[in-house]
């Protein structure tokens, strides 16, 4: 299996970059850590006239406090963001769902740029991103522009990025403090894909719930943010009938496939039991109490 | 045909130059221009785990990295663990353990665990299995990688408790 020829640039610059994908007519691909490019250009699926390699352009890899908030840069890799301390300590969540991303042999060169550019409904960073309200930093040739992460994935595969923009950086703002969590895939095996995963934060506000978000992610070809769950959880006190209630609004609101590792029913069933879990294990944290 | 990129990288402590194709994956460079062939090659697309090799020391694919992008890189594949005459600690215990059979994904787990041991406390066997999921075996049924594994770990921690006292 051998991958179709290219030519091959590696950038020093963010500058040089986009100004190589202009010049390349849409026949330019970024490969950043290639975990998902590489396999498309071994099977050639695409056939690309120019690789631009990122990885030796200097300030794309970081891991920043930004007010409460974090800024990642686009070159980050998946077993950095998995091990940050900073990570663990404002968004456990994401700690959490880093642990699920494939192998470590993936996650030593992933990016998350990469990953987030590739939009794969069954990834683990595309839902997270949409689940934390975080924006993208999309680098042009004219500049760079902000996109809010659930306005940036338009399809499996298929997200707002232009041919000649590269993403730069993405931006996650701070949770209500003492926000509890929750996180749950269902895969095949441990590293594979996930057949269904969501994940929720809950705030408390010592009388009911405060900002309650929950997202799900293959069940469908973007990320899914569930905004009747949220809103009919919100001021709740997590009772049975709010929780029948959110499960019933992800019911309605997902429209799962069938492919040859799930049928769409099961697919279903993953994403309401799941639902189920990760709102209970939030509202538990958000409590002081261990789920 | 597209323009060759001059390269120079260091593997298992020697410094490489070579001319290379752009679309040369790093795991044909090397067994094919290095004969290094050890580094076995599976799958090619990032599933089974046989290329696996140690960049600037962390644990990589090299079907799903370019020679060209491994310029300047430090390089370690499995002949730099131990020989015939000399098994390394890990390989040892894989004999011991009899971790293998016919052999052809064990480079791949040499690597693997050679950077879990480095990376995480692997404190229980699911999690040893966790580590080692991304790398197929079609003959062990994993059980005596398990093994080989449990005890990597706990001669580590004797080692690092001994370090620290």
């Amino acid at each position: 299996m051998k991958p179709p020829a290219f030519e091959y640039l590696a950038a020093t610059s963010v500058e040089e970059a986009v100004a190589a994908l202009a010049a390349g007519d849409g026949e330019a691909k970024v490969i950043a850590g290639g975990q998902s490019l590489v396999p498309m250009l071994n099977f050639r699926l695409l056939e690309p006239a120019l690789l631009v390699d990122i990885n030796k352009v200097p300030g794309l890899d970081f891991i920043e406090p930004d007010g409460n908030g974090l800024r990642v840069g686009a070159l980050t890799r998946h077993h950095a963001l998995e091990t940050s301390e900073l990570v663990q300590a404002r968004f456990p969540v994401l700690s959490e769902a880093m642990r699920h991303v494939a192998h470590l042999a993936i996650r030593n060169r992933g990016t998350i740029g990469g990953s987030l550019s590739h939009g794969d409904p069954a990834a683990e960073l595309p839902m997270m991103a949409v689940l934390l309200d975080a924006t993208l930093v999309l680098t042009g040739e004219n500049g760079a522009r902000e996109m809010a992460a659930r306005d940036f994935f338009e399809g499996a595969l298929a997200t707002a990025l232009g041919d000649d923009e590269l993403v730069t950086e993405i931006r996650i703002p701070a949770l209500p403090a003492g926000s509890g969590w929750g996180f749950e895939e269902v895969a095949q095996r441990s590293g594979d894909f996930a057949m269904a995963a969501t994940a929720a934060t809950v705030s408390f506000d010592g009388a009911a719930a405060g900002e309650v978000r929950l997202a799900l992610m293959g069940v469908g070809e973007v990320p899914l943010r569930i905004d009747a769950a949220e809103t009919s959880l919100s001021g709740s006190m997590f009772d049975e009938t709010a929780m029948d209630q959110a499960v019933a609004a992800v019911d309605d609101a997902i429209d799962p496939m069938s492919d040859l590792h799930a049928s769409a029913d099961y697919r279903r069933h993953l994403a309401k039991a799941l639902t189920r879990r990760v709102l209970q294990a939030a509202w538990q944290r958000a409590k002081g109490e261990r789920p | 045909m597209s323009a060759r990129h001059e390269i120079k990288l260091t593997v298992n402590g020697a410094v490489r130059e070579a001319s290379v194709e752009p679309r040369l994956l790093l795991a044909d460079f090397l067994r094919e221009n290095l004969n290094l062939t050890g580094t076995h090659v599976g799958c090619e697309h990032g599933v089974c785990g046989a290329c696996t090799v140690l960049m600037d020391g962390g644990s990589v694919r090299s079907c799903l990295c370019f020679a060209v992008q491994a310029d300047g890189a430090e390089i370690e594949t499995v002949e730099s663990f131990g020989g015939m005459d000399e098994l390394s600690p890990l390989q040892q215990k894989f004999r011991e353990h009899h971790a293998l059979q016919c052999g052809f994904c064990t480079p791949g787990m040499l690597v693997t665990c050679t950077d879990l041991l480095e990376k995480y406390p692997l404190a229980t066997d699911d999690e040893i299995r966790e580590g080692l999921s991304g790398n197929i075996c079609r003959c062990t049924g994993y059980e005596n990688i398990v093994r080989a594994m449990r005890a990597a770990v706990t001669e580590r921690d004797n080692e690092r408790h001994e370090a620290s006292s």
